[in-house]
C-alpha cells in the first residue's frame, strides 16, 4: 500500500472535480433502475394498447359533444400524424405529467433516501455539479420519454393506419411531410410546457428527502393550477397560471399554424421552469445535507 | 418562531416561491390594468321626448382621466343592458385619456322612462341633451361653446343610438357602432331575394319578410325588465312600441305602421346626414344583425370617412380574444386620430378573420386576421363561381313550422356558433334539397355574400324558403359557417317548376375557408326554428339554377399582436443560457481562489479539528467547540454516548454540513462541501449508501465511476478481498444481509485506499471472526501512513482496535490520548471504566 500524492487543490492524483459524476456515468445510474426501464417501455407499449383500444372499440358513436376531445378521438384513426396527436392528447394531460415529475422529483430525493447522496457529496461531486447533472439527465429522460412515444406511435399509426395527411379537429389538411414536422413540434412543445413540473418536481427534490413527496406534490401544484385555470372568475391573472397554454398545440392543427398561443407557452412554461429550478440550486448549494 | 421556521424550511420555501410567483401575477395585473381615473356617479335630470321638455331621469356614470380637460366618449349599452355592462369599456377608454359618459338607456335599470326602441324623440334626444350636459363640463374639451369634443361608441342598441345621434346632432366628432342594424325591419322581418342590385333590400315595394320569430321574443322580453311591473303585457316598453310588437308577431306580417317606427328606429333614414367619421364593427357570428347590416351602413354613408372592420364575434358569440383585441386597437387608432387629433388618419383599409379551429380547452376560438386595402362590400373584390349539381326535388313545408331545422339557437352566446359547426344545423329529411358542387381543386376563401339563383314552385303561389351554404369535408360532417341562413319569402310562383322564373338569392355574409377536396352544398329548406313559419301545410318544388357565386377578397395576413410575448420569448431564449453562463464562471472562478486555502503546517496531518462548533437551524447545539487531531499512522476512536455529536462531527468531515464556528482541516486543507481535499477521504456513516435494484460489484463499480478518477487507482479486487465479500457480491443488494450489505459499505469506503479513512460503527452486524478480521485490516491500513478514524459504542471493541481515543459527550472532547493515557485517568483497567467516570463527570460539571 503506497500514499498517493496529492493535487495543489488538495485533492487525490486523479481526482478532478470537472470529471466527477458525468453525464454518461448518471444515465447509467438511473437507466439500471427498473423505474426507468418500465417507464420507457409503459410509454412504448401505449401506442400499442390504443391501437388495440380502437381496434375492439370500432366505430362506436362519441358520445356528447366534449369538443375538441372528441374531435380528435374521432379522427384518430385517420393516419399516423392523428394517431400520434391522440396519444399526445391523452398522455400529455396526465401521464406524462406524472412521468416528468417521476423523472425531476425522484433524481435528488431518492439518493437521499437510499442513503447514496451522502456518499456522493463526500466524493466529492460539487454541489452544483451534481445537481446540473442530475437536472441534466432527468431532462434527457423526459425529452426520451417523449421520444419514444412520440416515435412509438408515429410508428404504430403509420403501419396500421397509413401515413395520411393530418386531419385538423375544425376541418382542413395538413400534407403529410409537413403534418409529421407538425406532430414533432406538437412533441416539442409538451415538452417545454412540462418544464414547469419538471423544475416544480426538481425543486421539490431537493427539499424533502421523500421522492414520493416530490413526485406527488409537484403533480399536485399542477393540478391545483389546472384548477385554479377553470375558475374564470380570476380574468387575466389566469393568462400567467403555468397551466394556462397547456392546449395551445391545438393552434398547430389547423392549415395555417397559429403561434401566438404557443410562444406565451414556451415564455410562460420556461419562466416558471428557470425560477423553480434555480431556486432549487441556490437552496442546494446551501443546505445542511442530513440525509 | 425561529425553531418552527428552521423544521419546517422546506415548505416555507416553496411558500415563498409561490409567493413570489403569486405577487408576479398581481404585478403583472397592475402593469397591464389601465391608469388611474375616478368616477362619478350621478342621476341626470334631462329634457327629451318629441318638444324636448319631457324631464327623464338617467343614471349615469362619468369616468374622469388624470388630465383634462379631455375629448369625450359617449358610450351607450346593449339591448338589457345597463351603464355597468360597459363597465370595463369605459374603464380602458377612461385609461386612454378620455372622459366618458356611461348611462344606463332610457327604460333600463336604474334610468326613468320607456323603452321607446331608440326613437329620434327619445332615445336619441336623451343622448343630445347628455351631449348637452357634457358641454357643460369643465372636464370635456370643447370644439366651440356648447359643442364637446365626442364620440359616440356603443354595440348592437348602443350602436344603432350612434348613428342615429351622429345623424341627429352635428356635434359628434367619430362614432364607432358595433355589431348593429341599418334596418330593423329587414333585420327582423328578413328576405334575402336580391331584387335590385347592388343590395338585397330593395326599395319601392313595402318589406315584407320571414320574421326572426325567436330573435324578436328574446328581444322583446329583454325589454320588459326585471321584477314586477304594473303592466304584465308590455313591461318598461313604450305602449305604442308595444302595441306594434304584438301585432306583427301575432301575424307574422309587417304593415305600414310597424314599418314606419321600425324606420325612425333605422339609422338607414340618417345616413345621409352623417358627417362623422365611422368605424363600422360587425360580428361575423350574428344571427341578429349580420354582416349585411353593416355593409347597407357602410354603403349609405357618404358624407364621412367609413372603415369596415369584422371579427368572429357577434350577438352569437364572444369571438375570439386576438379579435376582440384588434377591434379595441381599431377603435382606439380611430377615436385617436379624430378625437384628439394624434397619430395617422386611419385609412379605408378592410380587417377581418376567419376562425381556423380552437385555441385550446376553453374552446377559445382560433382565428386568423386579414387585412385588405379597401373594403368592397359583401360582393366581394372579385368572385369565383362553383357549379352545383341536383334535380328539382319536392320539399315539404310542415304545419306550423314543426318539426323545424335548427341552425342556430339564439341567446346562448357561443354555443348557437357551436351548434352550426359542430353538425346540429341539420335539415330534416323531406323537408329540404341538398345540391353539391364536385370537391374544390383549390382552397376557396369566401369574404362576402355568395349568391345562388333558385327555382320554386308553389301550389299557393308563396312559398317561406331558406336557403343555406354548407361546407363538406369529404369525410367529416358538414358544417354551416357560424349558423347562418337566408331565409327568402316569395310570391306570385308558378305551379309547376317548369315555368318557374329564376331568382336570385344573397345567402349570409361569411368569412370563410372552403379548404381542398371539401364540397360546397346548398341547401333549399322549408322550415327553421328561429323563423316563423307558414301555419298550412305545403308542398313546394324547388331546384337551383346555376352556380354558386363565390365573393373573395385580395387580402394578406395581419401581423400577429402577441410582439409582446415575441420579444419576451427571445428575452428567456437569450438569458437562461447567460444565466448558466455566469453561474457557470462565478462557480469556477469561487473554485479557483480555494485552491490557495491551505494551512501549510498541517500539511501532512490527516485530519485537524479547531473549535468546531455546529448549532442547527432550530436552535440545537449539536457540537460544541470541539478540538482534536488524527495523525497518519494511528487508529483514532471516537467514543462518547447518543447524541454526543460524534455524528455531526463525521458529517462535518464529509462537507455535508457547514460548521457554524470553528474549523476542520483535511492535510491542511479546509473541509468545505465539494472541496477536493475529500478526494482522500474514504467515508461510511450513518449505514450504508446502496443503490439497492444493483449487485455490491457493480455498486462499487458505479461509485467509483462517479468519482472520475481512473480505475487502476480503485484496487477494487483488493478492497474486495478485505472487505471479505466472497461470491454474494454479484447479487443484488435488496437481497443482503444487513452484515453484508454493511461489508460492501466499508469497501465502497476504502476504495481507492484513502490516506484518511472515516468509519462509523464499523463492526455493526458483523459476527465475530468478521470483527476479529476488521481489527486486523485497521490495523494494517494505517500501517502506511494513513490514518483511520473510528467511532463505535463498543468500548471493548475500540480498546483492541484503536491506537487513540477521544471521548466526546454532549457536544464536547471531555477526553483525548493514547488509550493507555484514556484508561489511567479512570478508576479501573478497562477503557469502560475511564469512559464511564469521564462522561459522569461532564454531567456533574453542567
Amino acid at each position: 500500500m503506497t500514499v498517493t500524492t496529492a493535487r495543489a487543490d488538495g485533492g487525490a492524483a486523479g481526482y478532478s472535480p470537472g470529471r466527477t459524476l458525468t453525464f454518461g456515468t448518471e444515465f447509467r445510474r438511473q437507466l439500471t433502475r427498473r423505474r426507468t426501464q418500465w417507464t420507457l417501455a409503459l410509454l412504448a407499449l401505449l401506442p400499442v394498447v390504443l391501437l388495440l383500444a380502437f381496434k375492439i372499440g370500432g366505430d362506436g358513436e362519441s358520445g356528447g359533444n366534449d369538443g375538441s376531445f372528441a374531435a380528435m378521438a374521432d379522427l384518430g384513426t385517420a393516419g399516423a400524424a392523428n394517431f400520434t396527436l391522440f396519444a399526445m392528447l391523452v398522455s400529455s394531460t396526465f401521464l406524462m405529467v406524472v412521468v416528468f415529475a417521476m423523472f425531476c422529483g425522484d433524481t435528488v430525493a431518492g439518493e437521499a433516501s437510499w442513503g447514496s447522496l451522502r456518499y456522493l457529496l463526500a466524493v466529492p461531486v460539487p454541489r452544483g455539479r451534481l445537481l446540473s447533472v442530475k437536472l441534466a439527465v432527468a431532462l434527457a429522460y423526459c425529452v426520451l420519454a417523449m421520444t419514444v412515444l412520440t416515435g412509438m406511435s408515429l410508428l404504430v399509426g403509420g403501419i396500421v393506419y397509413g401515413w395520411g395527411p393530418l386531419r385538423a379537429p375544425l376541418g382542413g389538411e395538413v400534407a403529410s411531410p409537413e403534418a409529421i414536422w407538425r406532430v414533432l413540434a406538437v412533441a416539442g412543445y409538451l415538452t417545454v410546457t412540462l418544464m414547469v413540473v419538471a423544475g416544480l418536481a426538481f425543486l421539490l427534490s431537493v427539499l424533502t428527502d421523500a421522492p414520493l413527496g416530490a413526485v406527488g406534490g409537484a403533480v399536485l401544484l399542477y393540478i391545483v393550477s389546472n384548477i385554479l385555470d377553470a375558475v374564470t372568475a380570476l380574468g387575466d391573472l389566469r393568462d400567467v397560471l403555468p397551466t394556462r397554454y397547456t392546449t395551445a398545440w391545438l393552434g398547430l392543427l389547423s392549415p395555417e399554424a397559429q403561434t401566438d398561443d404557443m410562444v406565451r407557452g414556451i415564455v410562460v412554461a420556461l419562466v416558471y421552469g428557470a425560477v423553480f429550478a434555480s431556486a432549487a440550486f441556490w437552496r442546494f448549494t446551501r443546505k445542511d445535507v442530513t440525509s | 418562531m425561529r425553531t418552527w421556521l428552521a423544521k419546517r424550511r422546506g415548505w416555507v420555501i416553496t411558500a415563498i416561491v409561490l409567493l413570489l410567483v403569486a405577487g408576479g401575477g398581481v404585478v403583472w395585473q397592475a402593469v397591464t390594468a389601465p391608469p388611474g381615473h375616478t368616477t362619478e356617479d350621478a342621476r341626470l335630470t334631462v329634457l327629451s321626448g318629441p318638444g324636448r321638455d319631457e324631464p327623464v331621469e338617467l343614471d349615469t356614470t362619468l369616468y374622469v382621466p388624470a388630465s383634462t380637460p379631455a375629448p369625450a366618449v359617449l358610450l351607450a349599452h346593449g339591448f338589457g343592458g345597463t351603464k355597468d355592462s360597459v363597465r370595463e369599456s369605459a374603464e380602458k377608454l377612461a385609461g386612454q385619456g378620455y372622459v366618458v359618459l356611461a348611462y344606463t338607456a332610457r327604460g333600463f335599470g336604474n334610468s326613468g322612462g320607456e323603452v321607446h326602441l331608440n326613437q329620434p324623440d327619445y332615445e336619441v334626444n336623451d343622448a343630445r341633451a347628455l351631449l348637452d350636459w357634457l358641454s357643460r363640463r369643465s372636464e370635456v374639451e370643447l370644439d366651440r361653446a356648447g359643442d364637446p369634443r365626442v364620440a359616440a361608441v356603443g354595440g348592437s342598441y348602443g350602436g344603432a343610438l350612434s348613428l342615429l345621434l351622429a345623424g341627429y346632432d352635428q356635434r359628434v366628432d367619430a362614432i364607432v357602432p358595433q355589431i348593429t342594424w341599418n334596418d330593423l325591419a329587414a333585420s327582423l322581418f328578413p328576405n334575402n331575394v336580391v331584387t335590385d342590385d347592388p343590395g338585397p333590400f330593395g326599395v319601392g315595394e313595402p318589406h315584407q319578410g320571414v320574421l326572426k320569430k325567436s330573435w324578436a321574443g328574446l328581444f322583446f322580453a329583454t325589454g320588459m325588465g326585471r321584477g314586477p311591473t304594473p303592466n304584465p303585457a308590455c313591461g318598461r316598453w313604450a305602449a305604442d312600441i308595444c302595441a306594434v310588437y304584438q301585432r306583427i308577431v301575432a301575424s307574422g306580417e309587417l304593415d305600414d305602421e310597424a314599418r314606419a317606427v321600425m324606420a325612425k328606429a333605422s339609422p338607414k333614414s340618417v345616413l345621409d346626414r352623417i358627417s362623422a367619421p365611422t368605424l363600422l364593427v360587425q360580428g361575423e357570428a350574428d344571427t341578429l344583425f349580420g354582416l349585411d347590416q353593416a355593409d347597407a351602413n357602410a354603403r349609405g354613408i357618404t358624407g364621412a370617412p367609413v372603415r369596415v372592420a369584422w371579427y368572429s364575434g357577434g350577438h352569437d358569440a364572444q369571438g375570439a380574444e386576438a379579435d376582440r383585441n384588434r377591434v379595441e386597437l381599431l377603435t382606439g387608432q380611430w377615436l385617436a386620430h379624430y378625437l384628439k387629433k394624434e397619430g395617422d388618419a386611419p385609412g379605408g383599409s378592410f380587417t377581418y378573420s376567419t376562425v381556423t379551429g380552437i385555441r385550446n380547452q376553453q374552446l377559445d376560438m382560433s382565428t386568423l386576421g386579414y387585412k385588405a386595402d379597401s373594403y368592397s362590400g359583401l360582393s366581394g373584390a372579385s368572385s369565383q363561381k362553383v357549379d352545383l349539381a341536383g334535380r328539382p326535388q319536392a320539399i315539404a313545408s310542415p304545419p306550423n313550422g314543426t318539426p323545424a331545422a335548427i341552425s342556430s339557437l339564439p341567446s346562448l352566446g357561443s354555443l348557437a356558433s357551436l351548434a352550426g359547426s359542430a353538425g346540429v344545423g341539420l335539415d330534416l329529411p323531406g323537408q329540404f334539397a341538398a345540391y353539391e358542387s364536385e370537391p374544390l381543386s383549390a382552397p376557396l376563401e369566401i369574404t362576402g355574400a355568395p349568391t345562388v339563383r333558385i327555382k320554386a314552385a308553389s301550389p299557393t303561389g308563396e312559398a317561406t324558403l331558406f336557403v343555406k351554404l354548407y361546407d363538406v369535408p369529404d369525410n367529416g360532417n358538414p358544417t354551416l359557417p357560424n349558423g347562418l341562413i337566408a331565409p327568402v319569402k316569395l310570391t306570385g310562383l308558378a305551379t309547376d317548376i317548369a315555368q318557374a322564373q329564376p331568382i336570385e338569392v344573397r345567402l349570409p355574409g361569411i368569412a370563410q375557408r372552403f379548404d381542398a377536396g371539401h364540397r360546397l352544398r346548398v341547401v333549399i329548406a322549408t322550415a327553421d326554428q328561429a323563423y316563423a313559419n307558414p301555419v298550412e301545410p305545403v308542398t313546394y318544388t324547388v331546384v337551383v339554377d346555376g352556380p354558386v357565386t363565390a365573393p373573395t377578397v385580395t387580402a394578406s395576413l395581419l401581423p400577429s399582436e402577441d410582439a409582446i410575448w415575441q420579444i419576451a420569448l427571445v428575452v428567456v431564449l437569450v438569458a437562461i443560457p447567460a444565466g448558466i453562463l455566469i453561474a457557470w464562471l462565478t462557480v469556477r472562478y469561487r473554485a479557483r481562489r480555494r485552491v490557495r486555502n491551505l494551512v501549510e503546517a498541517d500539511a501532512e496531518t490527516p485530519l485537524v479539528v479547531a473549535g468546531l462548533r455546529k448549532t442547527y437551524k432550530d436552535g440545537f447545539v449539536a457540537v460544541d467547540g470541539v478540538d482534536f487531531r488524527v495523525e497518519r499512522g494511528q487508529v483514532v476512536g471516537l467514543l462518547g454516548p447518543n447524541g454526543a455529536g460524534k455524528t455531526t462531527t463525521l458529517r462535518t468531515l464529509m462537507g455535508l454540513l457547514q460548521p457554524t464556528s470553528g474549523s476542520l482541516t483535511v492535510f491542511g486543507h479546509q473541509v468545505t462541501p465539494g472541496a477536493p481535499v475529500l478526494s482522500r477521504l474514504g467515508a461510511l456513516v450513518e449505514g450504508p449508501g446502496l443503490l439497492p435494484h444493483l449487485s455490491g460489484v457493480d455498486n462499487l463499480r458505479l461509485f467509483w465511476r462517479a468519482t472520475g478518477r481512473p480505475i487502476e487507482e480503485a484496487h477494487l479486487d483488493e478492497v474486495i478481498k478485505i472487505a471479505d465479500l466472497g461470491e454474494r457480491i454479484h447479487r443484488k443488494v435488496r437481497t443482503y444481509s444487513h452484515g453484508m450489505k454493511q461489508r460492501v459499505a466499508i469497501a465502497q469506503a476504502m476504495l481507492g485506499l484513502p490516506e484518511l479513512l472515516v468509519l462509523d460503527e464499523p463492526t455493526d452486524g458483523l459476527d465475530p471472526p468478521q470483527i476479529a478480521e476488521m481489527r486486523r485490516v485497521l490495523h494494517e491500513y494505517a500501517r502506511d501512513g494513513r490514518a483511520v478514524l473510528v467511532s463505535s459504542h463498543l468500548l471493548a471493541e475500540v480498546e483492541q482496535t484503536c491506537t487513540h481515543v477521544v471521548v466526546m459527550s454532549r457536544g464536547r472532547v471531555v477526553g483525548a490520548g493514547e488509550v493507555a493515557d484514556v484508561i489511567g485517568t479512570g478508576t479501573g483497567a478497562r477503557l469502560e471504566d475511564a469512559f464511564l467516570n469521564l462522561v459522569e463527570n461532564v454531567g456533574k460539571d453542567s
